[in-house]
């Protein structure tokens, strides 16, 4: 096994577990705790993929989910590949396969590399300019873009994992357990409160796990070692909970945060098996301390992306944690202090460090004093200007800054190099507190934004809050800490003092070549360099969140982590505005990249919604029904017979219903019992018509409105006693319409004595249709007399059916003489099943709703959401007839008169009879009066339903026109793709205008 | 995600409740003696405040009252619940 750049002892790898995984289908070798960024360090890979715009060879730039360039896509199956996972997060087990994106054929040889080649021709705004003409000439653009757009491939196959949410409330949150969450929670667990402390790595200790004891010491231990003795102390307190590889991914409103938590990648496949991968947390905190650490920026400088050129904290995480050497010499580029741990570290463990590059005048700091001890050279105010290397870096240019740091002066120096450990100062991470709308201040000391202003129950403390030194970072923890939770809490940590020199920033280096000939990348994901931002400003773009979208900076899966920093302060510098002044760009969830199947969780397959079955269900199942979904609803669609397709056995149900018998699963209409001494008022208030004269016994027609004079439902509704209805709905419109009467009744009527309650379940609902339907209903019923004198169309009768109580309706949807038996759901099925039985010597058949809407459409009645969309009036329907013109008021009745529902060219209701009555016209197709050879033609309405009627032996369609009441007879045209289909305005009732059938 | 308090039930997820828009726009009594821009006033017209914003709410899934609320829209504290016909508190 190869592990070159291993040290042969030391880290937190355990040795005597060795894995192998596959990149880029070559078999390596690592340790148990290895990423696979770390694995591929240590068997000296840094080139990992080809850049998303130019395709440049990328390396591994940090050690966590800050990273910009080592995307992989790690290989499974057409299932479970998974594309951007970054390598400095995924652990190796045994099996791994991981392969670069965004090259081809090969990460060493990408033919897309041309574009670097190009790079000159393809500036920030490229596609916007480029492609903006001929405009109909998109299509064939968009087809190449689409091609090339995105970094790797998503899953083509169902996803087979298992997801799962939780919601989990505590009385304090900590958020990461570097030395501040750390330091946190040894107060927090003392207070007895339930406590929750999360960390998106495998470990916990943050920054203190990559320390080496050269330069610090907790307690006269390493940091390391104190971490351990504090975890193990933690671990004894019943009241924390913790949680590692959890990434906390929003944070709302009323401490309301969203985390993922990760099981099972990191496990090899036969132990993921049935086990749960991942696990979406919905947290409600009482308390949340954010302890989110910090970020170090690299620095802007010509050729600062080549493999090998690194954030010196992750160098020093690799040394210390993995025990992997980035380099055997290499050069430190700094502009502060920090970066001179990283070189104390390395040379330690026997890394040549070729030079330290200053961009400051000198330090006053502890460290940089040791690094002179240690004999490495300095080069003060100097930058590098140009670094050479392909597949990694083999040599930077350095030169001396000028007094202004505007340009670079002097002779230029080559360092050979095989690797570049560079530190541009550190970001807070505040992106969790600003989601939580708490708004930062701009700190020109350490040139960072930090928390200011806090609007939720939370606490900032550490490096996320702009407290950078150790010492500080864990005693400002214990006291806000100690003092936020009131909560005593004796500190008796002890760190060594270490002076450190002041940070001096330089948001763009110079270099010797002018701006245009270089390449300072800012976003490394997104390809945007400090060019791209200056064309951006002197093209006119001043906002930050413009800047941002043209150029595309901070746009990539990173969501600028390591780039927003640099964008605003090269724009702050150009636009001369203080950065403050100049504000961020929104920080929007998640922080990291979540999976789709986290978020779904278990709300798949028969999980994903509600599925509602009729009582009846099983016959029609049981019978070979097609379903239709109505709403949440499974309704039986039609009955096909054997091969019989959909029109054939809709022909022969609609028929027999007319010629015979037909029953239909009516149960899914929406039913209200409305109880109370003013039901009579409430209803005269909620329908268009009047009630208070309606019989005991009796029913009627509604149609209700919205007071927008729209049509919003309709049903019939029944008098049961002196105060007593039960309303029927549409079968989608059944909640709403329940929610839209409890509004009204609690918010603008309080006075009136009326209680609803829904009981569309707590019935069955058989409707049993044609001319022999009274026969067959006679012969199930006990204690009803079907005389039309008893019993006429329009009122209801109770009786028995097997000494169970049930309500027979005499109404009808279909035109035919029409009973609907309604009686408590759990008998539905076995009623059915005597009205098959006894109905069979009638020729009795089961309908769908397919059926039921053929049937109504050709008596003209209206479906509401079929017939309507909100745009329609009772007067547009040629249903006047039931808008009172006497009542004082009804929801929707000013409406009526306004000035736009009184329009005579309105689009109105009508019937539609093709010239071919063979031809049946589309739903939805457009209707215009006058044929013009190509489009546009002026519309003026389409079908809304359209049938082949075998009971009129032809084709029948209802549709909406502009002025339609005045044009019958009228021919009117439908143009179709192929033909037009030339109609005639009728009446919408085809079928016994008379309603004889009814007493059929 | 809010957390709301009921004035009937006490404090509950936001998933529990549907929000109604703005609250105090009392149907007119005699729609009838309006003109069309008086009842369009009526009918379309809402004020959409960045500031304390009283408005309706309904505890759908709960004990299905409705109740009315005073939010600042701005950073979506809630200042008050109270109950329909009840005053806005200042």
């Amino acid at each position: 096994m190869a592990n070159n750049y291993r040290l042969p002892s030391g880290g937190e790898i355990n040795r005597t577990e060795i894995i192998s995984f596959k990149f880029n289908g070559k078999t390596f070798y690592g340790y148990k705790g290895d990423t696979l960024a770390s694995a591929l360090l240590a068997n000296g890979v840094h080139l990992i993929g080809r850049s998303f715009k130019y395709h440049r060879p990328r390396g591994i730039l940090g050690s966590g989910s800050e990273e910009p360039n080592a995307l992989v896509q790690i290989i499974q199956d057409k299932a479970k590949t998974d594309p951007n996972i970054r390598a400095t997060q995924i652990e190796i087990y045994e099996g791994l396969e991981a392969k670069s994106q965004n090259c081809w054929p090969s990460v060493k040889f990408d033919v897309g590399e041309i574009n670097n080649i190009f790079s000159a021709l393809i500036p920030a705004g490229f596609y916007y300019k480029t492609f903006m003409w001929p405009s109909n000439f998109w299509e064939k653009y968009e087809y190449f873009i689409r091609k090339s757009a995105g970094l790797g491939k998503s899953p083509t196959d169902r996803d087979t994992d298992i997801y799962d949410h939780t919601y989990y409330h505590c009385d304090i949150l900590i958020i990461g357990s570097g030395p501040a969450g750390i330091a946190s929670a040894l107060v927090a667990a003392k207070s007895e409160k339930k406590v929750l402390l999360v960390d998106e790595k495998p470990q916990l200790g943050g920054e203190l796990l990559s320390s080496a004891d050269n330069c610090i010491k907790i307690n006269n231990l390493s940091p390391l070692a104190w971490l351990k003795k504090k975890y193990k102390e933690l671990s004894k307190y019943k009241n924390i909970k913790i949680l590692n590889r959890t990434t906390v991914s929003a944070y709302h409103n009323y401490n309301y945060l969203i985390m993922m938590q990760n099981f099972t990648d990191h496990l090899p496949e036969e132990e993921k098996k049935g086990k749960i991968r991942q696990r979406l947390w919905k947290v409600r905190a009482k308390k949340v301390i954010l302890a989110t650490g910090s970020i170090e920026r690299p620095l802007i400088f010509n050729g600062n992306d080549r493999p090998g050129i690194m954030l010196s904290s992750a160098v020093k995480k690799y040394l210390n944690y993995y025990s992997v050497k980035c380099g055997n010499k290499i050069v430190i580029f700094t502009n502060n202090d920090s970066a001179y741990e990283t070189a104390i570290d390395l040379h330690s463990k026997g890394s040549k460090i070729q030079a330290i590059v200053d961009t400051r005048e000198s330090s006053s700091g502890d460290l940089p004093k040791r690094c002179n001890d240690l004999g490495i050279k300095n080069y003060w105010k100097y930058t590098i200007v140009s670094s050479a290397g392909y597949s990694k870096v083999k040599n930077v240019s350095i030169m001396k800054l000028s007094e202004d740091n505007s340009g670079v002066i002097g002779e230029k120096i080559n360092l050979d190099c095989d690797s570049v450990a560079m530190s541009g100062g550190w970001t807070p991470v505040v992106h969790l507190f600003t989601q939580s709308g708490g708004k930062l201040d701009f700190n020109n000391q350490n040139f960072c934004f930090y928390p200011k202003k806090v609007m939720q129950d939370q606490i900032s403390i550490g490096s996320c809050n702009g407290t950078f030194k150790l010492k500080d970072v864990i005693n400002e923890s214990i006291e806000k800490s100690k003092q936020y939770l009131d909560q005593k809490y004796e500190n008796i940590i002890e760190i060594n003092e270490i002076n450190e020199g002041k940070l001096e920033n330089i948001w763009l280096l110079p270099s010797n070549k002018p701006l245009g000939k270089t390449k300072p990348f800012i976003d490394f994901q997104n390809d945007v360099t400090a060019k791209d931002i200056k064309l951006a400003l002197r093209e006119g773009y001043k906002s930050i969140e413009h800047v941002k979208r043209y150029t595309t900076t901070g746009m990539a899966t990173d969501q600028g982590k390591i780039a927003n920093m640099h964008t605003l302060g090269i724009i702050s510098e150009i636009t001369n505005t203080k950065m403050g002044a100049l504000g961020t760009t929104t920080f929007r969830p998640p922080y990291t990249p979540l999976t789709i199947g986290a978020i779904v969780g278990r709300n798949v397959n028969q999980f994903f919604d509600i599925t509602r079955k009729t009582p009846i269900h099983s016959w029609h199942e049981n019978n070979k029904a097609k379903f239709e979904d109505v709403g949440q609803w499974k309704r039986a669609w039609y009955y096909p017979n054997k091969n019989e397709s959909m029109f054939d056995a809709v022909q022969r149900e609609s028929k027999a219903a007319r010629s015979n018998a037909g029953i239909l699963d009516a149960s899914t209409l929406g039913k209200i019992d409305i109880q109370g001494s003013d039901a009579s008022e409430f209803l005269n208030r909620v329908y268009t018509n009047a009630w208070n004269k309606l019989a005991i016994g009796k029913c009627r027609y509604g149609l209700m409105l919205n007071d927008d004079g729209m049509v919003y439902d309709d049903g019939v509704t029944t008098r049961l006693g002196e105060n007593h209805y039960i309303m029927t709905t549409t079968t989608g419109g059944a909640a709403s319409v329940m929610s839209k009467l409890e509004d009204f009744l609690q918010t603008e009527w309080p006075e009136l004595k009326v209680y609803l309650t829904s009981v569309t379940d707590h019935f069955a609902t058989v409707s049993v249709c044609g001319p022999h339907s009274k026969k067959i209903l006679d012969k199930i019923t006990e204690n009803i007399d079907y005389s039309d004198q008893n019993f006429p169309h329009m009122s209801f009768k109770d009786g028995l059916i097997n000494k169970i109580k049930c309500r027979v309706m005499r109404i009808s949807f279909t035109g035919e003489l029409s009973y609907e038996i309604n009686i408590q759901a759990n008998y539905g099925q076995s009623v059915w099943e005597k009205c098959m039985e006894v109905g069979k010597e009638f020729g009795i058949t089961p309908y769908g709703t397919e059926t039921m809407h053929l049937l109504r459409a050709e008596k003209g009645f209206i479906i509401v959401g079929q017939e309507t969309d909100g745009t329609v009036t009772p007067v547009d329907l040629q249903m006047d007839w039931i808008v009172s013109k006497k009542k004082y008021d009804f929801i929707g009745k000013r409406s009526l008169y306004r000035s736009d529902t009184m329009r005579e060219d309105r689009k109105q209701y009508v019937g539609l009879l093709t010239e071919n009555p063979n031809e049946i016209l589309e739903e939805g197709a457009q209707i215009v009066s006058e044929i013009k050879n190509k489009p546009p033609m002026s519309m003026i309405g389409h079908v809304t339903s359209s049938y082949y009627s075998p009971n009129l032996n032809k084709s029948i369609a209802l549709a909406v026109v502009k002025n339609g009441k005045k044009l019958k007879g009228k021919k009117l045209y439908v143009p179709m793709k192929n033909k037009t289909i030339e109609v005639t305005v009728s009446d919408p009732v085809f079928l016994d205008k008379e309603g004889s059938r009814l007493n059929a | 995600m809010f957390i709301i308090k009921c004035p009937y039930c006490g404090e509950r997820d936001h998933s529990e409740f549907s929000y109604g828009g703005e609250a105090h726009i009392t149907r007119p009594k005699q729609p009838t003696e309006l003109s069309d821009n008086q009842w369009a006033e009526y009918l379309f017209m809402r004020k959409n405040i960045k500031g304390m914003q009283y408005e309706r709410w309904n505890h759908s899934h709960g004990c299905r009252r409705w109740f009315n609320m005073a939010r600042d829209t701005s950073n979506d504290k809630i200042h008050s619940v109270y109950k329909i016909g009840e005053t806005p508190p200042k």
